[in-house]
């Protein structure tokens, strides 16, 4: 008998005295704390169902409120209590109604048995704890807090700016260093029993009472005074979210437990089943059957925490809409935009699908259809081709068609001639790698066969929606990863530019580009610029094509694939 | 949020609050059985018409997830629905022949028994054909989910509209009492949902899914609105305002994160598009008692005749609930 165990106990009586009698019936003696809130009958019944066990004991009961002095209080009754009833005891164990042990008694007992000086406690300078409530660390034992934070949560933040504002600050007891830690310990009877006889107890506890949580800080703040080797961890499995509340385990987390290190596990859901009828058993065979990897538990709940705090990025849904710049990323992935390209190149789309190694999208955003790859009516997610569809949310529509493909790449092409709504999106997403070639969408035109005052008036809306567009990439809240040539500019050398993006798109892959895609025919296009002007419009996107001086390239690289030397 | 509206908001509480109460005399309680309604038991609502092949199916799921007592509000059903629920155990039945659109499409009558009945329980409204589903619920039973909404102090629960379709003609496969609803309609879209934020209530608006691209491909605007807020710890001043879209006060509309994290979140299986549709379909558009003028149904019912099928090349066969968290339908939140 060297360990004995405290229970703080409010709901679900039941389950707690199964842990209770399971650790009694093991030898260890075992006092029980109700919350002076449990129902009389329900108390009766906890007393009645525990009466047969000679090593259980009930200490006064104290209405218990989460984040005061109370927690404390019932925790000295019930290791007063606990010390003065059962003089073998050597280690007292801290635990509550929702804690279930994971490892047979045995193996607790030998191991205190082989460490009976060591005080198991976590107990952390203020400095260097991540994870408090309400921004309030070091305040919490410089302020005064009489006021409950759970049920008038308007008074108690009123109360701390209050102080704050007065630069009010508590005088810390003279030798009294304050640490935080985890409520649930494990102590030797002579360090508890040095807390509890202090001398100065009353002042030390005078100053406890208005700290704020004072169950994470009272033990774990005197324990330094008194105790000669403390292992500052908790030997009770415990994590806690993003708001300082625990973790809750349930029947599914059985392996996972089983594969904890820690003697005893919290919280546990009351209607666990299966965890309470694996775990409360002493026979090793039972309970413990698999190698120890704690860090799996620490790993499943640091990312729920994650999910919580930061989601997955780029994901529009029902439970996660971030507001215009909390999206920790617009889109989830990479994706490349041309611009210009399809027009200056003929097939273009057939050239790039084989350059990257994936499907590449016609005009996305084109406002008669979404030309999907292959011309297809859904795409990935079963997201449709019709353009009203895609218009009535565009946002979403990118969004989700970048999120539906996860893992392939997304080319598409885009225009003046296409629904604009979406440029913003596009210029501050990060993930987007815009590559411009101004001036293009005018070799259509200059190839149709339309009349030229009709080619006229469409060329100077493209290239005045197109400034516009080029004006949002520009912008410096623009994010996207944007390279702009003019016409002119990117014909003096196609190849380069289409090689740099392509290396972007595919770094691995380096493929070298070996056959360039074919330009379509200019002959003429400077011609067709100079009417234009003559016409009265200024078709200036494009650069510089003086009448009669072709661009040379088109014709023949037809019939000259070309290579890069190495 | 000005002064203003919020009290403008409050009015409008009030007005559901007392329509709900003006509209307690069209319900005739045929089996009352609320007196064994204990403490912390969780309630299901719902209304209803003609549903009796879905029935026993209906209980079997919702009986096995927890559900502890069901309130339903029969719309002068004629196919031995109400027979069948005056036999459950766990059912308080009350019926009425009055008009479903004048009562809100059902929303008056509910907010009534939900206002008599649910406070201080949680409180899950659903329509036969919607099954819920949330993380973990093939290991943990809705009392799980609901204790560790409690613990962390959150009121509601969202849960998006899915819908389900099988392969095929709908009518293809014939849906026999009993059966397990989504071994026929096993398919649904994974993404192509659209969310719009509701600034009036603050809820979001999402839409989509096979009914969006198969029937309002040209007036999406109209395409049926799949967000819901069916789990609610209720209070007696609550009150849904539109189907279960949304809920006054607004504070519990706000089931999504705006600071880039995810709540955790569930889905409403929709188990409509059965061999029970078509025909259920034109009975709707007959009685013209739903939405915008049947807009939908009316939708439905020209979109059926040229193309009878839902189904693509990218939709998604049905697994279970890690498989529409994956494709980010739903999520775990902090609940792990």
């Amino acid at each position: 008998m060297s360990v004995g165990f405290i229970m703080l106990v409010h709901t679900a009586l039941d389950r707690a005295a199964a842990v209770a009698r399971h650790w009694a019936s093991s030898g260890c003696p075992v006092v029980i704390h109700a919350d002076k809130r449990v129902s009389r009958a329900g108390y009766e019944g906890l007393v009645e169902a525990l009466a047969d066990l000679d090593n259980v004991r009930f200490s006064t009961r104290v209405r218990v409120e989460w984040g005061t002095w109370s927690l404390v209080d019932a925790t000295q009754r019930a290791a007063e209590l606990m010390l003065g009833e059962f003089p073998g005891v050597r280690h007292v164990y801290l635990a509550s109604g929702s804690c279930l042990p994971l490892r047979p008694v045995q193996e607790l007992v030998a191991y205190l048995d082989s460490r009976p000086d060591t005080d198991f406690i976590e107990t952390v300078t203020t400095m260097d704890v991540p994870w408090t409530v309400g921004g309030l660390d070091q305040e919490r034992f410089t302020l005064r807090f009489p006021f409950s934070w759970k049920r008038r949560r308007r008074v108690f933040d009123a109360y701390v700016a209050l102080q704050r504002r007065l630069g009010y600050r508590r005088p810390i007891p003279p030798g009294v260093v304050p640490h935080l830690g985890s409520q649930w310990w494990c102590l030797t009877r002579q360090t508890l029993s040095a807390i509890l006889e202090d001398p100065d107890r009353r002042e030390y506890e005078r100053y406890f009472r208005l700290v704020w949580i004072p169950d994470e800080s009272y033990f774990q703040t005197l324990v330094r005074l008194y105790s000669r080797n403390i292992e500052s961890r908790s030997l009770t499995l415990s994590k806690f979210d993003f708001q300082g509340k625990p973790h809750i385990f349930y029947d599914d987390h059985l392996q996972l437990l089983r594969r904890s290190d820690c003697f005893v596990a919290r919280k546990i859901w009351p209607g666990a089943d299966r965890l309470y009828d694996s775990f409360l058993s002493n026979d090793p065979a039972v309970t413990k059957n698999a190698e120890p990897s704690p860090g799996k538990i620490d790993r499943l709940f640091a990312k729920a925490v994650d999910r919580r705090t930061r989601g997955r990025p780029g994901l529009y849904m029902q439970s996660r809409f971030p507001r215009e710049g909390w999206e920790n990323g617009k889109t989830c992935a990479p994706y490349s935009v041309f611009e210009g390209f399809a027009e200056l190149f003929e097939n273009f789309e057939t050239w790039l699908g084989k350059a990257v190694g994936s499907r590449v999208h016609g005009h996305l955003f084109h406002p008669e259809r979404v030309q999907f790859a292959g011309g297809e009516r859904f795409h990935n997610g079963a997201l449709s081709d019709s353009a009203a569809l895609r218009d009535y949310a565009p946002k979403s529509f990118l969004a989700s068609l970048i999120w539906n493909s996860r893992g392939e790449r997304q080319c598409f092409q885009f225009g003046p001639g296409d629904a604009q709504d979406i440029s913003w999106f596009m210029a501050t997403d990060p993930n987007a790698q815009i590559s411009v070639i101004t001036g293009a969408w005018a070799v259509p035109l200059f190839r149709s066969n339309g009349n030229f005052s009709d080619i006229r008036r469409r060329a100077a809306l493209l290239q005045k929606i197109e400034s516009e567009h080029l004006d949002i990439l520009r912008s410096p809240h623009a994010r996207a990863r944007v390279r702009i040539w003019s016409m002119a500019e990117f014909l003096e050398n196609p190849m380069e530019p289409l090689q740099t993006i392509i290396d972007e798109i595919a770094p691995r892959g380096q493929r070298r580009l070996t056959e360039a895609p074919v330009l379509a025919d200019l002959r003429g296009f400077g011609q067709f610029l100079q009417n234009l002007k003559n016409q009265g419009m200024q078709p200036h996107l494009m650069g510089d094509f003086p009448v009669g001086d072709d661009p040379e390239i088109g014709p023949r690289r037809r019939r000259r694939p070309y290579l890069v030397r190495k | 949020m000005s002064i203003w509206q919020s009290y403008r908001m409050r009015l409008r509480r009030r007005r559901s609050l007392i329509r709900a109460f003006r509209k307690r005399r069209e319900l005739r309680p045929v089996a009352n059985r609320t007196a064994e309604i204990r403490r912390g038991d969780i309630l299901a609502f719902i209304t209803l018409r003609n549903e009796r092949v879905r029935l026993p199916y209906f209980f079997d799921y919702y009986r096995a997830l927890g559900i502890d007592h069901f309130l339903m509000v029969d719309n002068g059903s004629d196919d031995g629905t109400r027979e069948f629920l005056v036999n459950q155990p766990d059912v308080s039945l009350w019926t009425t022949e009055k008009s479903y659109k004048r009562a809100q499409f059902g929303v008056d009558w509910l907010n009534w028994l939900q206002r008599k009945y649910a406070h201080g329980h949680w409180s899950l409204v659903v329509d036969v054909d919607e099954f819920f589903i949330y993380p973990f619920c093939d290991t943990r039973p809705i009392g799980a989910l609901t204790d560790w909404l409690d613990a962390s102090s959150i009121k509601s629960f969202g849960a998006m509209l899915v819908d389900m379709y099988p392969r095929g003609p709908l009518d293809a496969v014939p849906y026999r009492a009993g059966q397990d609803p989504f071994e026929i309609a096993q398919y649904f879209d994974s993404g192509n949902y659209t969310i719009h934020k509701n600034h009036r209530y603050g809820n979001l608006w999402i839409q989509g899914g096979p009914r969006a691209r198969a029937f309002f491909r040209d007036d999406p605007q109209r395409a049926p609105a799949l967000n819901k807020i069916p789990l609610v710890k209720w209070h007696r001043s609550y009150a849904y305002v539109s189907s279960t879209h949304a809920l006054l006060p607004r504070g519990l509309n706000l089931v999504y994160d705006e600071w880039g994290g995810e709540k955790a979140s569930g889905a409403l299986l929709h188990a409509k598009f059965l061999d029970t549709f078509p025909a259920k379909s034109a009975e709707e558009l007959r009685r013209r008692e739903h939405y915008a003028n049947s807009h939908e149904y009316r939708a439905y019912d020209a979109g059926l005749k040229d193309q009878p099928e839902l189904w693509c090349k990218w939709s998604e066969k049905y697994i279970n609930w890690r498989q529409l968290e994956i494709l980010g339908l739903m999520s775990k939140g902090n609940w792990a």
